[in-house]
């Protein structure tokens, strides 16, 4: 039976990571190499790491992080942040990261979605949207970090990721992130539901019941999170054995 | 002797995660399509991601397909690398290497998510590959295509209401539809028993 997964997301800057982490048993939590080696050992099923720095020299430290990652991590890796072109995908996959993850750059230009998963297949591609409740009763699609309103319409936008090669997509409600009440179940559903290809949910994540909720009635494949994997506010081995007694189909060894 | 493993060096997918996974389990991958090479390594590993027809037509056209197919050291191919190892892929109706006497196909359309991502469980019939690994292990996947079941199977997985082969052997060939390189410790400890293996 196919595992649904969990992902921790840690934001990195400087080949370190960011927003504060408290987890015990590390010499050093802010070396994003040794929090990836916990989260593998911890039971993570695939880890994020998104690049939140600005210039092009810090890239160059992003990318040989990555392949300091690839080095220790025996699970599968997303990388994210700043990639804009077919040579970004690139050096990514070739610094050994297992799928590479674009959003503001897909919306300016979707060609670029067909373009990466012609190189490079579609298995690596995975498509980021964040999403927003519209006063209309849909969801519209930001970009920029979640500053620039697109007025596109979020589910509209996942079919054409899909049908341009996206390999997966990873949902973000910026209306839930941060609040911790919860994933936004209506548009992770009706976006499951609408796609054939794997959907991350990520955003409002706060109880272990929030996590029950996106796997059953949002039909989620996988959920990401930050904060209350880092500070252990939610254990991973604790939520995993939490789900499996909830009959939700996940990876214990 | 050699800790040394050729990995066959051609146009599909990044190796590099296979390489790395060599290296913690203190191996060092060769990357190479020399036959010489090829022919005198302890160990062949096949790895590939990407499309069945594109490279078959490269391994066809550097003729390492007869290289590929008269090898008598223990071989592993990894994901796309075992579905080149059959017969025929629905993947663009592509004629592959036949070393395993089965057939490629398309996971069918029936609700579930394509392609094929993420940890499953797999059961084994404890092929020397798999010695230690319990059943119903959890692996990781990643595929559209997948290799139908049949007596060469040596390990079987289930998605999408199809039972495929997870894993086949033939004399000294095998080939894993999942990423032994990234299924954590139970991945890492198939590698090496094919790695320290020496039955076949």
């Amino acid at each position: 039976m196919l595992a649904k997964r969990i992902i921790p997301c840690l934001d990195v800057k400087d080949g370190r990571t960011v927003k504060g982490i408290n987890f015990v048993d590390l010499r050093d939590a802010g070396d994003a190499v040794e929090l990836a080696r916990a989260y593998a050992d911890l039971g993570a099923d695939e880890l994020t790491f998104l690049d939140i720095t600005a210039t092009v020299e810090e890239r160059d430290t992003f990318s040989s992080l990555v392949r300091r990652i690839s080095q220790v991590i025996n699970i599968p890796f997303t990388v994210g942040g700043g990639i804009r072109t077919i040579r970004d995908v690139g050096v990514m996959l070739e610094a050994g990261a297992d799928k590479i993850s674009i959003n503001s750059m897909a919306v300016k230009d979707p060609s670029v979605i067909d373009q990466m998963a012609n190189e490079f297949g579609s298995q690596c591609i995975v498509c980021a949207i964040d999403v927003k409740r519209s006063l209309k009763g849909n969801w519209e699609v930001f970009i920029a970090g979640g500053r620039i309103p697109t007025s596109i319409d979020a589910l509209s936008w996942a079919r054409e990721v899909q049908e341009r090669g996206a390999g997966e997509i990873l949902l973000t409600s910026m209306d839930a992130d941060g609040t911790k009440a919860g994933f936004d179940l209506d548009i992770t559903r009706q976006i499951s539901d609408a796609l054939t290809i794997p959907l991350i949910a990520s955003g409002g994540a706060g109880t272990k019941e929030h996590f029950v909720d996106v796997f059953t009635q949002g039909k989620a494949d996988a959920a990401l999170a930050a904060s209350i994997f880092h500070f252990s506010e939610i254990p991973i081995p604790e939520l995993k054995i939490f789900l499996q007694n909830r009959g939700i189909p996940i990876r214990l060894r | 002797m050699s800790r040394t493993v050729a990995v066959v060096k051609y146009n599909a997918g990044n190796i590099r995660s296979v390489l790395c996974a060599l290296d913690r389990l203190g191996y060092k991958g060769v990357v190479t399509d020399d036959e010489k090479r090829l022919r005198s390594a302890s160990r062949v590993i096949f790895p590939g991601v990407g499309e069945a027809y594109s490279a078959m037509e490269y391994l066809r056209r550097t003729h390492l397909d007869e290289v590929l197919t008269s090898l008598t050291q223990p071989f592993l191919g990894i994901c796309l690398g075992l579905q080149l190892m059959c017969d025929h892929s629905e993947e663009r109706d592509t004629s592959c290497l036949s070393i395993f006497p089965t057939r490629i196909r398309l996971f069918p359309s029936v609700g579930e998510k394509i392609p094929h991502m993420g940890w499953n469980t797999v059961r084994h019939t404890g092929d020397y590959l798999f010695r230690d690994i319990e059943q119903d292990q959890y692996l990781y996947f990643v595929h559209s295509f997948y290799a139908e079941a049949s007596e060469k199977s040596i390990a079987t997985c289930q998605y999408a209401d199809t039972t495929f082969s997870a894993a086949i052997g033939h004399e000294n060939y095998r080939g894993v539809q999942f990423h032994p390189e990234k299924s954590g410790a139970a991945g890492a400890l198939i590698l090496s028993n094919f790695l320290k293996g020496e039955q076949f």
